[in-house]
């Protein structure tokens, strides 16, 4: 008898069924992933066997160990929810709650799951702590999760999933918030976890490389239906699917044209201060600094791209808003031999249209209640006030058909539309559109790609580069991705707690071997 | 681009789905409806209680009395006075054959004594004065009419003022914040320590008493609530990289707060809008109860329960009084519910409507 055997599942929210038919089993100290994009139903999938869901219509059948979990009663469900099914999400900053200990919501599994006293149950969460290598578990036990770091945050929801001894562990996304130097950390606790415990594990993710890393056997998911699954070697050798396929082939080839001589922008000791409350009195009178950016020194050339990599916190958005002096910094930053600390207000603006911008999230970076035409529009208004509505509109369909936003070859059709009516991708695409429509010379990429799927991804990439060889477009592109950084960049700015540790070509920083690492 | 697809886009409008939401709601788009007819019905309060007649034909000549002004002479009275057309005297003048009158549905206007009636005042509910008088023999049906018509109408202005000067000041302190927001959230926190019931007592001893006095007392007053939601939705809004793409293509200021957050920040401002009208509502009335609101003589809802208190006996005066004051709070806070419902972002997805991911083009 299998641990888990999910047979023909079927979840429909009201009319929509997000997923259709599936079907897998999971053994016991198995480690399984289940792959896909946003929106392929695997979380959805996953928190089924637990019935997490509210208002969903559940069809098929979910046995663990043999029982139905979808006959289950409350209190056996209760049992069976943390008791022999413990699920870990992504983000532990909102999966803990933020005005208890830690120890405290460890303690409270034990407590209601075990029926433990409270000595007992503290004893037991430091011991949790200590095996999930949390340091000095004896004092973090009382800490607050905003006193843990994000890895440490992590190894506590582990620990409290883990507290009550479960059978199977669900974890969503485990590792996508933390920083790529955590992230094998915590995969390699999970598994030696696992291998003492006989512990299965269903593993939801979109990351290819954990998944090579990490599984056993892989299911693939598209669009609510399980397209794929099997042995994870055979499966990333030779998948059977063409979707599979196409989710191993995402990786970006590397397509760059070689920079030109000149210099576009250029940083001397860039340095970010943010203003920080001090404690007690003292904050009446003044405040502190944090200094996100100390001393950052780079030149960039037409045609170049620069990337910019870190760890969250390293400092690398700051500096890339810097650069487009949307918050104040020291040194001196020139756009085009021009200085933003030296020009009038009014300068500054003209200066603007020169150094343009890509926000990381396509949904928050356009305006929810403007047109597509009215977005991609306004850098016209602004840079050439001169032209009005109707001789603006073939350079906004223009800039559109340059991006690739195109509906039956023309983007016409598309400018009354609004930001809500695209997916992701193409919403990343009008961004860029808003962004080329000005003519700048440099663009700031933040993360151009991390929130969008990795097949998307490349064409997102992909279409940078080709922007690129067209128009000598110099990037600055800002990611903590290596994949990215590797396929795009020119030269590499390393940056740790606000200092640029190492700075080079593409080539030399990306083969020291901790990147190798990394980057798997 | 097809009539059928333009038709389809603009249903697409944000705005435009959000109303959708909101007539889908029946309670409260019913509600909107019944407090729209009610309103606009009071509106013509004139055309239909008034003392007197629309149209006179007397002695061949025709006469309208509801803009004109005619001594009693003109119908054959003996004074130079204004006609009281309720006079028995007039009536039968009225009543001979050839002439006529066409008297409004209600026959008494709010100011109307009814000199005529044969109960001592308060009269309770008759032919003549279908839901009673109050206690100096004016027809309550009509005082009903005029008084809704003001409470509306005030409540109206009152929370365009509030909504305007608290959006413009959320506005400002939001966006600018730092010490900007500081100082002025300072400002409003003086502000809104005043006592405003004994500034209203002390103000309405000061002046005489009008309604443009309480419309400006209660405003001021008022605006601290709706500020403090557009403050914190600006706050929100203000680092979500839209607005910092519009900075840096170089987007002005005054562009950026107007163009971009502003319509980002309308939701709590619309979905507070009936129950500021309530509570409006419900201030006037309270301040007129209490016999600090409105000039003695001007209908008013919160007077005619003061005088319901006094007479107990006279239950018509309080009961009518209450029937139309809770209807119309009701049906404005059902309105508010509804609204915040079909403006609620998380409706937008769990209809489904948002985004239908469209295939890539690769």
């Amino acid at each position: 008898m299998s641990l888990l055997e999910v047979n023909g599942l079927c979840v429909s929210f009201g009319r929509r069924r997000v997923v259709d038919q599936v079907s897998f089993t999971l053994e016991r100290g198995e480690k399984l992933a289940l792959v896909g994009e946003s929106g392929s139903g695997k979380t959805v999938t996953a928190l089924a066997t637990l019935r997490l869901h509210h208002g969903a219509r559940l069809e098929g059948g979910i046995r663990f160990e043999g029982r139905d979990v979808l006959a289950m009663g409350p209190d056996d469900l209760q049992a069976l929810r943390g008791g022999e099914i413990a699920v870990i999400f992504q983000e532990p900053m909102t999966a803990l709650n933020p005005v208890m200990t830690v120890g405290a919501q460890i303690m409270e599994a034990l407590q209601t799951h075990k029926g433990l006293g409270r000595a007992q149950a503290r004893e037991q969460a430091i011991e949790a702590l200590r095996r999930v290598e949390v340091p000095e578990p004896g004092r973090r036990v009382d800490d607050y999760p905003h006193q843990l770091s994000g890895g440490q945050r992590q190894r506590a929801m582990i620990a409290m999933a883990l507290a009550c001894d479960p059978k199977l562990l669900i974890a969503d996304e485990p590792t996508t918030a933390l920083d790529v130097s955590i992230r094998y950390q915590i995969l390699d606790l999970l598994d030696r976890l696992r291998r003492e415990r006989d512990l299965a594990v269903l593993m939801i993710t979109h990351d290819l490389n954990l998944v090579r890393r990490f599984a056993d056997r892989v299911a693939v998911m598209e669009r609510g239906i399980l397209v794929e699954q099997g042995a994870m070697v055979q499966v990333m050798e030779a998948p059977l699917h063409p979707y599979t396929r196409k989710l191993i082939d995402s990786r970006c080839a590397r397509d760059v044209a070689e920079p030109g001589d000149g210099v576009v922008l250029q940083g001397r000791s860039v340095r970010v201060d943010y203003p920080v409350s001090r404690p007690g009195i003292r904050g009446w009178f003044g405040k502190g600094a944090f200094t996100a950016v100390r001393g950052a020194s780079f030149t960039l050339a037409p045609g170049e791209t620069l990337g910019v990599i870190g760890e969250s916190g390293s400092g690398k958005t700051s500096l890339a808003l810097a650069l487009l002096n949307l918050i104040p910094a020291g040194g001196e930053i020139e756009v085009e031999g021009r200085s933003w600390a030296t020009l009038d207000p009014r300068s500054r603006r003209g200066l603007r249209r020169y150094i343009q911008v890509v926000f990381q999230d396509p949904f928050s970076s356009l305006s929810p209640r403007l047109t597509v035409e009215q977005i991609v529009g306004e850098g016209l208004e602004i840079h050439e006030p001169g032209l009005d509505r109707l001789q603006r509109r073939p350079r906004v369909v223009a800039a559109l058909e340059d991006v690739g936003l195109v509906e039956d070859g023309s983007a016409e059709a598309l400018l009354d539309r609004y930001p809500h009516e695209f997916s992701g991708g193409q919403r990343q695409r009008i961004a860029i559109a808003r962004a080329l429509i000005v003519q700048p010379r440099i663009v700031v990429l933040d993360e151009p790609t991390s929130s969008l799927d990795v097949t998307i991804q490349k064409q997102v990439l992909e279409l940078l580069a080709q922007l690129q060889r067209r128009r000598r477009l110099s990037y600055v592109l800002v990611t903590h991705d290596i994949d990215v950084v590797r396929a795009m960049a020119h030269r590499v700015l390393v940056m740790k707690d606000g200092q640029v540790v190492k700075e080079g070509p593409a080539e030399q920083v990306l083969s020291d071997h901790l990147w190798q690492d990394l980057g798997a | 681009m097809t009539d059928a697809g333009r038709a389809a886009r603009s249903r697409q409008n944000p705005w435009r789905r959000a109303w959708r939401r909101f007539t889908g709601n029946r309670l409260g788009w019913r509600s909107l409806q019944i407090f729209l007819a009610a309103a606009l019905v009071s509106l013509f309060a004139e055309v239909l209680s008034n003392d007197r007649p629309l149209l006179v034909r007397y002695h061949g000549h025709y006469y309208v009395p509801l803009v004109q002004t005619l001594p009693e002479t003109t119908f054959g009275g003996d004074f130079q006075t204004p006609t009281d057309f309720l006079d028995p005297f007039i009536q039968a003048k009225l009543a001979k054959p050839g002439n006529f009158a066409l008297f409004p549905p209600n026959h008494y206007h709010y100011t109307t004594i009814n000199y005529f009636s044969r109960v001592p005042d308060p009269a309770p509910p008759s032919r003549q004065n279908w839901l009673g008088t109050d206690d100096r023999g004016r027809d309550l049906l009509a005082r009903l009419l005029y008084g809704f018509r003001l409470s509306v109408l005030f409540a109206l202005v009152v929370t365009v003022i509030c909504t305007v000067a608290g959006v413009a000041y959320g506005a400002i302190q939001g966006y600018f914040a730092g010490w900007t927001d500081i100082t002025m959230e300072r400002a409003v926190e003086v502000w809104s320590a005043m006592p405003a019931l004994y500034l209203l007592i002390i103000f309405s001893s000061l002046f005489s008493p009008s309604l443009w006095l309480l419309i400006a007392l209660i405003s001021v007053f008022g605006w601290m609530g709706v500020a403090a939601y557009v403050r914190a939705e600006f706050l929100k809004n203000r680092t979500l990289d839209y607005v910092r793409a519009a900075k840096a293509l170089g987007q002005r200021d005054r562009v950026i707060i107007f163009r971009h957050i502003l319509p980002n920040c309308l939701t709590p401002v619309i979905t507070l809008v009936p129950f500021e009208m309530a509570g409006a509502i419900g201030a006037l009335t309270s301040l007129d109860f209490l016999g600090l609101g409105v000039p003695e003589g001007t209908p008013s809802l919160g007077e005619l329960l003061q005088q319901g208190k006094n007479n107990l006996d006279a239950w018509w005066i309080s009961l009518a009084t209450f029937i139309v004051l809770v209807t119309t709070l009701v049906l404005l806070i059902l309105v508010g519910d509804a609204l915040r419902d079909a403006l609620d972002p998380r409706k937008e997805v769990a209809e489904g409507d948002a985004p239908e991911p469209a295939e890539e083009a690769a």
